[in-house]
Order: C-alpha cells, then sequence, then structure tokens
C-alpha cells in the first residue's frame, strides 16, 4: 500500500512513573486504506502504543520518548491532542464510560460542537453518522436504554462524524457478547469498506477479530514488535502459543491433529482454510483416536430454586420461573446475553434481591430464612470489578474483613486469613497494601477475602472480563484448583472459551428464561440455543464439519477432554 | 429519558422556552413570593403559576411525588409556626381578634391565621413554578442556554455531565453496597455512629476508588473528541432565543417589581387588612 499516514520509526516510550521503558524501537506505518490488527498480551504495550497513536501520550500520559512518530510527516509532538483527533478516531474499550451525552444524538454531536459547527449542518451530519451505523432511530434514547452493542455503535459514529482517516479500536469486543461482538467486527469491515478510512483494532482475541479479513496482524510482546505480517503467516508461526495469545480453536486442533500449517493454506479464517485429503484424514484419525469423556457425574443437589419470579419495579419479569439445581463440587457457568436475567439470578441467590415468588434452598434450608449476611456463610459472591470491593488499605486487612464483622476471634481470623492467602498465591504480598497490585492480583485478594468466609458455593461474576489469555488462564486455573477442593464453583460469563474449556455444565438465560442446561460442548453446537443467547457456534464445530467427521458435538467433547487431561495439567 | 430532572418530553410554549428563560422566571417569581407578604399579589400570583401549569401539559399525576413532599413540608412549616409562635400575626398585624380560646396561649386570632395563609400562598406561588422548571427543562438545553447567557461552557457542560453520571454512580452505589452487606457490613439504622461511619467507608472507598476510573475514562474520551479545543462551542440541543423568552424574563422581572412597590406603598413587607 502507497501513502502512510501514521509512522513510527525507531520510537520508544518511558512512562514518568515507571522504572523501565514501556516501548522499545516501534517501526510500523499504517497507509490510507489499510485495516491492521494489533495484538499481545496484557502489558505488552499495546494500549501504550494505542495512546501514542491518539495522542493521549504524550498530552495526557506524560513520560520519556525516543525517536518519531509522525502523521503526514508532521511530528505528533509538534501537534496538538485535537491536530490529531482530527486524523485518528479513537473508540475507547469502556462504551459505556465514554458515553458523554446524555442522549445518542448529542453523544454523537459531542465532537461537532466542540470543533463550533453550526446548524443546520450539526443535525444533519449527525444524523448521516448514524444512519452510517444503523442506530437513527435511538437518537433520542439515554444510554441506559441501550444495549453495550448499541453503545458501542454510538461511540463510532462520535467519531466517524468528522471523518477521519484513521479509526483506531482499543479492544472493541471486550465487553460484548459472542453475538454482538460478530456483528461489530461486520461493523468495522463495513465501514472500512464505505469509508476507506483505515482501520487499527487493538485486541487479544484474535480468532473473534479475524471473523473478517484484516490486512495486517502485528503481534508485540514485551513492548517490542515481535512481528508484522499477514494473518496466515502469523497462524503458520509459532509466535502466538509462545507470546501468550489464543489461537483459533480450529487452528490448535488441527495441531492436535498433526496437521502442519502453513500461508498457502489461507488458513486465517475457517471459512477461506484449505484442507486437503490427507489433512483432513489426519483430524478424522485424531478423532477417532480420542476416548470420549465419560459422561458427567453430579453430586447431591446442594442449591434448588422452584419457580422463581422476579421483576424490577413494575418492568417485565427479569426472572420468568426459573427452576434450576446447583450440585455439590460442580463446576458451572451461567451465560446469556446483558439483560436475560444471569446477574439477577445471582443476586436473588445471594439475597441481594427477593423474588416475588417461589422457594429456594439450600442444603435443605429454607433460603428466605436466611439474611444477607447469613447466606454469604454458604454462597459467596465475588463482583466483576475488583475495584468495586476493595475498601482496606492492605492485603490482610481486606481478607479479614469478612470475619472481623463475623466477630471471630482475632487468633483464629490470623489463622484463616493466612490459609486464605496462601491457597490464593497471596502469602508473599501478605503485608502489602493492596495498591501494589496488579488487576489479576486484585482479583485474587477479592476472592480470598470471600474464601476466608468458607462458602460451599462461590458465584463469579465475569471472573476473566479484560484479562489476555495468560491471565485468563491463570485465573480459570485457581478456579480449577478451588473447584478440586470441594468448592462449587458458579462463573457469570459470556466468554465461550471460558465455558467451553472449564465449566462441566451450563445454564443459558434468554429473556428471563432458563432456554439450555447441558454441557458446553452440546450447548455451542445447538444452533437454535446459539440464536436465541446471542451465542457463536465454536469453530471446532466447522472444523468437523468440514472433515468429514458427523457428530461435530462429540468432536467438541474430545477436544476439550483432551486439552483438560493431556495438554494443561 | 433521564428521570433524575424529572423532565417531561412534551410539546407547550412553555418546552420551547429555553432553560436559562426559565431559570430566570424561577428565580425572579420566587423572589417577589419571598420579599412580599401583599395577600392580593399572593392571590394573583398561584393562579398564573396554575394557568401556566395548564399550559404546559404536564399533568398532576407527573409531578404527584413531588408535589406531596412539598405538601407535607408546607403542613409541617405551618404547624411549627402555630405551636412556636402562636401570636404572630398579632405582633405582625398590632391587632387582636380572637376567634377561639384553647388555652391561654392557643388562643387563634384571625390575625394568625390570615399569617397562615399569607404562608401557604405563598408555598402555593413556588411550589408550581419550581415543579414546572424542573419537568419541562432539558438539561442539556439548560447547559446550552447557561452557556448562551454568558457562562463558561466547561462550568455549563458540567451540569449536563453530572445529570449523565448521576444515575450509574446511584447503581454503581446500590452494588458494592449489596456485596460489602454479604461480607457483614452492617447498613442497618441499629448500629451506633462510629460502626456506621465506618461501614460507609467500606461502601465509599471502592465507590472513589471506580470513579477515579471512570473519571479518567470520560476525561480522555473528551480530550479525544475535542473538547476544549476552541474558546466557543456550539450545542445540539441548544435553542436561540426568542421573543417569547425575552416577554417571559420581563414579566417575571416586572411581578418582582411590582412585590417591591407593593412593599414600599404598604410600608412594610405586610398589607394589613385589620388597620
Amino acid at each position: 500500500m502507497t501513502d502512510p499516514i501514521l509512522k513510527f520509526e525507531h520510537f520508544g516510550f518511558q512512562y514518568d512513573a515507571q522504572a523501565e521503558p514501556t516501548l522499545y524501537d516501534i517501526n510500523f506505518t499504517v497507509a490510507r486504506g489499510e485495516k491492521i490488527l494489533i495484538a499481545g498480551p496484557s502489558g505488552c504495550g499495546k494500549s501504550t502504543l494505542a495512546h501514542c497513536i491518539n495522542g493521549l501520550i504524550p498530552y495526557s500520559y506524560k513520560g520519556e520518548s525516543t525517536g518519531r512518530v509522525t502523521i503526514y510527516d508532521k511530528e505528533i509532538k509538534k501537534m496538538s491532542l485535537f491536530d490529531i483527533s482530527r486524523t485518528v478516531g479513537t473508540v475507547l474499550q469502556d462504551s459505556d464510560g465514554q458515553f458523554i451525552g446524555l442522549t445518542v444524538a448529542e453523544d454523537i454531536a459531542f465532537a461537532l460542537e466542540n470543533d463550533v459547527v453550526t446548524e443546520p449542518d450539526l443535525h444533519q451530519r449527525v444524523l448521516r453518522a448514524a444512519k452510517a451505523v444503523n442506530i437513527q432511530d435511538f437518537l433520542k434514547h439515554a444510554p441506559s436504554e441501550l444495549s453495550g452493542g448499541q453503545k458501542q455503535r454510538v461511540a463510532l459514529a462520535g467519531v466517524m462524524v468528522e471523518d477521519v482517516d484513521i479509526l483506531l479500536f482499543d479492544e472493541p469486543l471486550a465487553n460484548l457478547d459472542p453475538a454482538t461482538g460478530k456483528q461489530a467486527i461486520d461493523l468495522i469491515d463495513q465501514l472500512h469498506k464505505e469509508t476507506g478510512a483505515a482501520v487499527v483494532i487493538i485486541e487479544h482475541r484474535l480468532e473473534d477479530v479475524l471473523y473478517r479479513h484484516v490486512d495486517r496482524v502485528v503481534l508485540m510482546g514485551s513492548g517490542r514488535i515481535i512481528s508484522d505480517g499477514s494473518p496466515d503467516e502469523l497462524l503458520s508461526s509459532n509466535s502466538l502459543v509462545e507470546y501468550g495469545i489464543r489461537e483459533p480453536l480450529y487452528i490448535t486442533a488441527l495441531k492436535y491433529a498433526g496437521v502442519t500449517i502453513t500461508p498457502d493454506m489461507t488458513p486465517w479464517n475457517i471459512d477461506t482454510i484449505k484442507l486437503d485429503d490427507s489433512q483432513k484424514q489426519k483430524v478424522r484419525a485424531w478423532f477417532e483416536g480420542q476416548v470420549s469423556p465419560s459422561r458427567e457425574q453430579f453430586g447431591d443437589v446442594l442449591f434448588h430454586a422452584n419457580e422463581i419470579q422476579f421483576s424490577y419495579g413494575n418492568k417485565r419479569k427479569a426472572l420468568n420461573n426459573i427452576t434450576a439445581k446447583i450440585h455439590k463440587g460442580e463446576f458451572l457457568a451461567i451465560a446469556g446475553t446483558n439483560g436475560a436475567g444471569k446477574s439477577t439470578f445471582a443476586k436473588v441467590i445471594c439475597g441481594f434481591e427477593n423474588p416475588q415468588k417461589g422457594t429456594m434452598t439450600f442444603d435443605g434450608i429454607d433460603l428466605k430464612t436466611l439474611s444477607i449476611k447469613e447466606r454469604a456463610d454458604h454462597i459467596g459472591y465475588v463482583m466483576q470489578n475488583p475495584n468495586q470491593m476493595i475498601s482496606k488499605i492492605m492485603i490482610y486487612d481486606e481478607v479479614a474483613l469478612g470475619l472481623r464483622t463475623r466477630g471471630v476471634a482475632e487468633d483464629e481470623i490470623k489463622e484463616r486469613v493466612e490459609e486464605a492467602l496462601k491457597i490464593c498465591g497471596l502469602w508473599p504480598f501478605r503485608n502489602w497494601p493492596v495498591s501494589a497490585l496488579s488487576y489479576g492480583q486484585k482479583k485474587r485478594v477479592t476472592i480470598a477475602s470471600i474464601l476466608v468466609l468458607k462458602p460451599e458455593i462461590m458465584i463469579l461474576d465475569e471472573p476473566t472480563a479484560g484479562q489476555d489469555y495468560r491471565h485468563y488462564t491463570e485465573i480459570m486455573d485457581f478456579l480449577t484448583e478451588l473447584n478440586s477442593l470441594g468448592i462449587t464453583v458458579i462463573v457469570i460469563t459470556h466468554d465461550m472459551h471460558l465455558m467451553l474449556e472449564y465449566s462441566r455444565r451450563a445454564l443459558v438465560f434468554s429473556d428471563g428464561k432458563i432456554i439450555a442446561n447441558a454441557d458446553a460442548a452440546s450447548i455451542l453446537t445447538d444452533q437454535e440455543v446459539i440464536r436465541n443467547a446471542n451465542l457463536k457456534e465454536t469453530s471446532l464445530y466447522h472444523l468437523a464439519n468440514l472433515c468429514g467427521i458427523a457428530d461435530g458435538t462429540a468432536f467438541v467433547r474430545r477436544f476439550i477432554h483432551y486439552e483438560r487431561e493431556c495438554v494443561r495439567p | 429519558m433521564i428521570n433524575i430532572f424529572n423532565y417531561i418530553d412534551r410539546e407547550s410554549p412553555i418546552h420551547r422556552l429555553t432553560g436559562a428563560t426559565k431559570l430566570v422566571c424561577l428565580i425572579f417569581l420566587t423572589l417577589a413570593a419571598m420579599t412580599t407578604y401583599d395577600t392580593r399579589l399572593l392571590v394573583a400570583l398561584p393562579l398564573v403559576s396554575i394557568a401556566l401549569f395548564a399550559i404546559s401539559g404536564i399533568k398532576l399525576k407527573d409531578v404527584s411525588f413531588m408535589l406531596a413532599f412539598t405538601m407535607v413540608f408546607m403542613v409541617l412549616n405551618n404547624v411549627l409556626v402555630f405551636l412556636f409562635a402562636p401570636q404572630h400575626g398579632v405582633e405582625l398585624y398590632g391587632t387582636k381578634h380572637v376567634l377561639l380560646v384553647l388555652t391561654s396561649r392557643y388562643t387563634i386570632t384571625a390575625e394568625q391565621l390570615f399569617y397562615h395563609l399569607n404562608l401557604v400562598l405563598k408555598y402555593l406561588c413556588t411550589i408550581p413554578v419550581v415543579l414546572l422548571f424542573v419537568s419541562t427543562t432539558n438539561p442539556s438545553e439548560f447547559a446550552a442556554s447557561l452557556n448562551r447567557i454568558g457562562i463558561k461552557y466547561s462550568i455549563a457542560y458540567s451540569v449536563a455531565l453530572a445529570l449523565r453520571y448521576i444515575p450509574d454512580i446511584q447503581q454503581e452505589y446500590h452494588e458494592i453496597s449489596q456485596a460489602q452487606q454479604a461480607r457483614g457490613i452492617e447498613m442497618s439504622k441499629k448500629e451506633n455512629i462510629v460502626k456506621r461511619l465506618k461501614s460507609a467507608s467500606a461502601i465509599l472507598i471502592p465507590l472513589i476508588l471506580s470513579s477515579m476510573d471512570r473519571i479518567e475514562t470520560i476525561s480522555n474520551a473528551m480530550e479525544l473528541r475535542g473538547f476544549g479545543k476552541n474558546k466557543k462551542r456550539t450545542w445540539y440541543m441548544g435553542r436561540r432565543f426568542r421573543a417569547a423568552d425575552i416577554l417571559a424574563m420581563v414579566s417575571s422581572i416586572l411581578v418582582f417589581a411590582l412585590a417591591l412597590y407593593l412593599n414600599f406603598r404598604n410600608g412594610s413587607r405586610f398589607w394589613n387588612p385589620f388597620g
């Protein structure tokens, strides 16, 4: 491609507050009309790189830089943040937080207002941008009335309204359910074609972005660019695994089957990948060589919800006749879109909300007779964002909080806190302040602070949201470990990998009802459930079809089993 | 639409006035009702307010909660005045027409009842105007019109921004408080004040920390979209001042002037029918 818009030359950057540089010797260009994916694990510097592209570095985050960044041959240092934002439009990760206006129309208009665009231009341009992302019927809606996907479309319209040359997306899939994520990638692709703007996507969910074509994937690791080339080349190498990025599942399956991936197979997407007969034969042979996992044996019923009805105020039913059992020691996933009722169900279990109808028992006890605090002795709840739970300065005090409010003797507190810290791998940090910990470690602190109450069931709301594959694996392996200690783990999630790999059973919510109750492999291959619950079919199923394996669900099941038994331990 | 401002989107001449106009009218009409005890004006003003209410298309049931809330205040106010100063009317008007003797302290006089009538009328002047203001003013348009009357746009915008994020923060407060209650933080009034302060910190600290993250996101998002780039900005929801706006503002200032004039002519804030 010709005509570079943005150019990094031997660029390095070090934040003022940090001892080591975050970026080293970055060289890359973005040309007109290109579509680029920047992938890399958390802490690899990809967010910092995004800040350098949109000008937040050096204008909002201070630090020392080396080398040059230029936009149309003009050095960024000599431009203002506002000049840069005319060329680069950024859609931030948090589509709710970046919604500034009181309504959709005002939010889209925001950049134009700041540019002193007057009527009737202002209204016309807002309408045009809204139409481009198909949100024109919601112009008067407040953010609280929109879904996550709609908010993201508003954010997109809000930057497109300025006719920028580069659209930068910072982790666009982080807060979306699988089906909405797919639509988002589709929309980005469509806008890329229509506007001719260059698109830069920063994301670690490689397979989901590669649902549509990208020209180049820039892989980052520890502050450097590891590779910069076509997705086909990248998938044919081993760098992804090396740098802690999740390979597309079908690629992993092919590798297990002993198929060598090469660029001329066009492996970037399951629909484009070309497999010859001998390769398909290898996959079939691998499938037949795997044992089918034995049927899951569940323990005694620990929790039983019977015909639960619940609604907020006088609105529609948030929970409509929910009947469910939770077994002792199981690892359960609860899936569904935002507003489907999965979080409400958790809140009802914990006693935060009281159902209008129905009964719940825990170990034979009627839950109605227990207060929130008493229920918490049996059922622990961990919120999505650890910052929403932590209220103490020191780790030890944070973990001890629940015991202190229960009036436990200080000796016993010490013993139990220390045990919880050891289980959670926080023992070395026991005398540290919470603020010194990373996000993942804080998450562990919040888990420890619930674990210390020795609940039989732990409910975790989106435990891996915003985590890259390595941290994700760390958290999930840790939860598996807790599970093996006999604690029943319930994970609320819309992450399909999580459902597939870790849960033994999944409940799928849609519109206040449970529409499926089965193992993840059967759910993620069931077209109807997938459609109703905004899930996405796993690519493993397509691979099975492609290779002529009739029972795709069995293929998925054996793949997961193989990973659990042979790859991970 | 957002409910915090209680804005009710209808089509009416009152809705078409700019927010700044309505604020100016609110201020001067309230000042007028506050400064004078001239009953003639105090009878006329509620009639005007109620007429405005009818024009606005806002139904009583739309504002029933706030109406009931302020009515309780009005009753409470009157009861307290009578309990603590049962002869205040006599002092003010200088005569004593006894209507009914309850005890020697609590003697009901015509003067006292007249004074209470004035108090009630003052409430009846102000309540409809305040309710009208909050239910017919679109917060964004209000911010825009504040900017138009000369308030810096960064300050005017912060009004709209606060309204945008208050519901989010309320929601977050609710969620944090639930999770902390599960850990045994007691929120009930049974606890003593020290414990309750400690409990509050268990919710406020996480709330503040997560709000800081939120503020960082917002300010980045605003800067990236050019907030603060120019000395001026336009407003999507902005409206021009029209003849009706000028008329409304001038009328409300005239009412205030009338109140001052009456005070001057009566020789005090009180209009005395007894003397």
